[in-house]
C-alpha cells in the first residue's frame, strides 16, 4: 500500500475511532455509576448533532452547539429521572430492554421531528475542499477539530474524575453505593450527574463529527454497538482502555476497507465484538480492569 | 440519643426483627451481640435508613427517622462502620477519607477538614504512612481502620459499628476495641455490634442481646458477663480469650 493511502486509512480510522472512544467511555461512566449498560449511548450522539444543525438555522455555530450539548444533557437528565430512578434492583435483563426501549423511543421521536433527511454542520473552518497538508497527506481541517475535541473531551472527563471532589464523589458512589451513602453522599444525584455527563459527552462529539460523517435520526443503533464493543474491548468500566480500544477499532474498521468490500464495514466490528466476548470477556485489558479512570 | 421502640423489620415475607425496643444515652457505649443471622446488621441498616421498618419508631435526638434517607441520617449526626467494610477500593486512601468527610462540607466546616484528617492519623498512623495507595490493596485490619475513620470524618455523635472484629487477628483486634474506647472516651456515643460478646462487653456500659431477632436480655456490661446464660451461649467458646491462654 502507498505511504499516502496508508496515512488516509489511518486518518480515517482515528476519527471515527474518537468517536466510539467517546461512546464507549460514555458506555463506562454509565456502567460504573448504574452497573447498566445504556444502548440509548448513540442516542445522544444523534441528537447532539441534529440539534445543532436545527438550531444553527437561527444561532451560531458555537451557540448552536453549546446548546445542544446542553439540551441533550436535559434529555439524559429526564431519562434517568424517569426511567431508572424509580427501580430497585432491577435485573441486567430489564435493563438492558429498558434502554433499547428508550433507544427506540429517541429514534421514532427524532424521525417524527426531523424525518428521514440526512444533516450535517457546516466545515468549522473552510468547507469540504479545504485540506491542509500533514506529513505529505492532505486532511480536512475538520478531522483536526474532531480529534482535537475528542482528546480535548477525554482528557478534562479523566481530570475531572480523578482531581475535583465531584469527580471522586462519582468514582466513590460508582465502586460502593452503600458505601457512598453512609458517607452522606447523594447517590441518587450522582447517578443522574452520570447520564448528564455521559449524554453531553455523546452530544459533543455528534456535532464534531456531523460535518464528516453526516447525521440521521438513525445513527444511533450503529454507534451503540460500536460504543459497546469499544467498552467491551477495553474491559467494561474502563475508560482509557476503552479510549485506546476505540482508536483500535476505528483503525481496523478503515483498513478492513481496502481488503473487504465496504459493505462490510460494520460486520468487521461486530466480528470483532464477537470475537471478543468468545476469546476474552474481561477485555484487551481485562487485568487493569480494576483501576477505574 | 437513639431510641428504639417496638421495631418489626421483615424481608418479603420473611420477618427478621421481631418488637425490638433499646435506647443508648449520649456518652455510652452500648453493645448489641448475637450470633449470625441474630438480626444485628438488619437493625444497624433499619437505623440508618438503608432497611425501611415494618413497624416501630426510631428516634434519633428525639427525631423520627424511620422515614428519612440515609443520607439525610447521615447528616444529621449518626454514621455506620458497615459489615465487611466497604471501602471504596480503587480509591486512594485518602480520598476514602475524605469522601468520609462529605457532610463537614456540607455544614459549612471545610476549615475543620483537615484537622479532622490529622486526627484520624493520629488514631490510626498506619493510614497516613499508605495515604496514597488504593484502599483495596490494604490488609483487613488496615481497611476496618479505614472504615472508621471515614465514619469519624463525618464528626458523627453517634458511631455505630457492624462487627469491626469480623475477620481479625487477635492483637488487631485488640487494637480496634481500643480505639472504639478511646473514641468513645473523647464524647462519641457508641452502639458496637459484635459477635464477639466478650471483647465487646468488656468496653461496653451496658449491652443487649438479640437471638433470633428478638432482644432476650438487656442490663450492664458487668451484668451480661456474668449471666449464666450468656456465658453459656456467647462467652463459652471464645477464641480470644483461649488464645490469650486465660481461663
Ligand atoms: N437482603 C436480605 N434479604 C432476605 N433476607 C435477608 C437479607 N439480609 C439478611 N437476611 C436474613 O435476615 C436474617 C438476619 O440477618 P442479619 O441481619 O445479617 O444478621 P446478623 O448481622 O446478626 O448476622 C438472616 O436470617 C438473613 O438470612
Ligand atoms: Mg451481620
Amino acid at each position: 500500500m502507498a505511504g499516502e493511502l496508508f496515512f488516509q486509512y489511518l486518518i480515517a480510522g482515528l476519527t471515527y475511532g474518537t468517536i466510539y472512544a467517546v461512546v464507549g467511555m460514555g458506555f463506562n461512566i454509565i456502567y460504573n455509576a448504574t452497573g447498566i449498560i445504556n444502548f440509548a449511548q448513540g442516542e445522544f450522539v444523534m441528537l447532539g448533532g441534529m440539534t445543532a444543525v436545527s438550531l444553527h438555522a437561527f444561532l451560531p455555530l458555537p451557540l448552536a452547539i453549546v446548546v445542544a450539548v446542553l439540551v441533550t444533557m436535559v434529555v439524559g437528565a429526564l431519562i434517568e429521572v424517569t426511567f431508572i430512578r424509580w427501580l430497585s434492583r432491577p435485573s441486567v435483563l430489564r435493563m438492558i430492554i429498558i434502554t433499547i426501549g428508550i433507544s427506540i423511543l429517541i429514534r421514532e421521536a427524532a424521525l417524527l421531528l426531523w424525518g428521514q433527511d440526512v444533516r450535517a454542520l457546516p466545515y468549522f473552518t473552510g468547507n469540504e475542499i479545504t485540506s491542509i497538508a500533514v506529513g505529505g497527506a492532505r486532511i480536512s481541517p475538520q478531522v483536526l477539530w474532531t480529534l482535537g475535541a475528542c482528546a480535548g473531551l477525554v482528557v478534562l472527563v479523566t481530570a475531572f474524575f480523578r482531581f475535583t471532589m465531584l469527580g471522586r464523589q462519582m468514582r466513590a458512589c460508582a465502586a460502593n453505593r452503600v458505601a457512598a451513602s453512609l458517607c452522606g453522599l447523594p447517590t441518587r444525584n450522582l447517578i443522574t450527574l452520570s447520564f448528564v455527563l455521559s449524554a453531553g459527552m455523546g452530544a459533543l462529539a455528534g456535532c464534531v463529527v456531523s460535518p464528516i460523517t453526516q447525521t440521521q435520526y438513525g445513527i444511533g443503533t450503529g454507534l451503540a454497538i460500536k460504543g459497546f464493543t469499544v467498552a467491551i474491548l477495553g474491559g467494561l468500566g474502563n475508560s482509557l482502555a476503552a479510549v485506546a480500544a476505540g482508536l483500535l477499532l476505528g483503525i481496523i474498521e478503515s483498513f478492513s476497507v481496502s481488503l473487504l468490500p465496504t459493505a462490510f464495514k460494520d460486520a468487521v466490528s461486530i466480528a470483532v465484538l464477537l470475537a471478543i466476548l468468545f476469546a476474552r470477556p474481561s477485555g484487551l485489558f481485562g487485568a487493569r480492569a480494576a483501576t477505574r479512570p | 440519643m437513639l431510641r428504639i421502640r417496638n421495631l418489626d423489620v421483615a424481608y418479603g415475607p420473611v420477618t427478621v426483627l421481631r418488637r425490638v425496643s433499646l435506647h443508648v444515652n449520649k456518652g455510652e457505649v452500648v453493645a448489641i451481640v448475637g450470633a449470625n443471622g441474630a438480626g444485628k446488621t438488619t437493625l444497624l441498616k433499619t437505623i440508618t435508613g438503608l432497611v425501611r421498618p415494618r413497624a416501630g419508631e426510631i428516634a434519633l435526638e428525639g427525631q423520627d427517622v424511620v422515614r428519612t434517607s440515609t443520607e439525610q441520617t447521615v447528616a444529621m449526626g449518626c454514621s455506620l462502620v458497615p459489615e465487611g467494610r466497604q471501602v471504596f477500593a480503587s480509591m486512594s486512601v485518602r480520598d476514602n477519607l475524605l469522601m468520609g468527610a462529605h457532610v463537614q462540607y456540607r455544614r459549612g466546616k471545610k476549615d475543620e477538614v483537615a484537622a479532622d484528617l490529622q486526627r484520624v492519623y493520629g488514631l490510626f498512623p498506619v493510614l497516613e504512612k499508605r495515604r496514597d495507595q488504593f484502599a483495596g490493596t490494604l490488609s483487613g485490619g488496615e481497611q476496618q481502620m479505614l472504615a472508621m475513620g471515614r465514619a469519624l470524618m463525618a464528626r458523627p455523635s453517634l458511631l455505630m459499628l457492624d462487627e469491626p472484629s469480623m475477620g481479625l487477628a487477635p492483637l488487631v483486634m485488640r487494637d480496634i476495641f481500643a480505639t472504639v474506647s478511646r473514641v468513645a472516651s473523647e464524647g462519641c456515643t457508641v452502639l458496637l455490634v459484635e459477635q464477639n460478646a466478650r471483647s465487646a462487653l468488656k468496653i461496653a456500659d451496658r449491652g443487649y442481646v438479640l437471638e433470633t431477632g428478638r432482644i432476650v436480655l438487656q442490663g450492664t456490661a458487668e451484668e451480661l458477663l456474668a449471666n449464666q446464660d450468656v456465658q453459656r451461649a456467647y462467652l463459652g467458646r471464645d477464641v480470644n480469650e483461649e488464645q490469650e491462654g486465660r481461663p
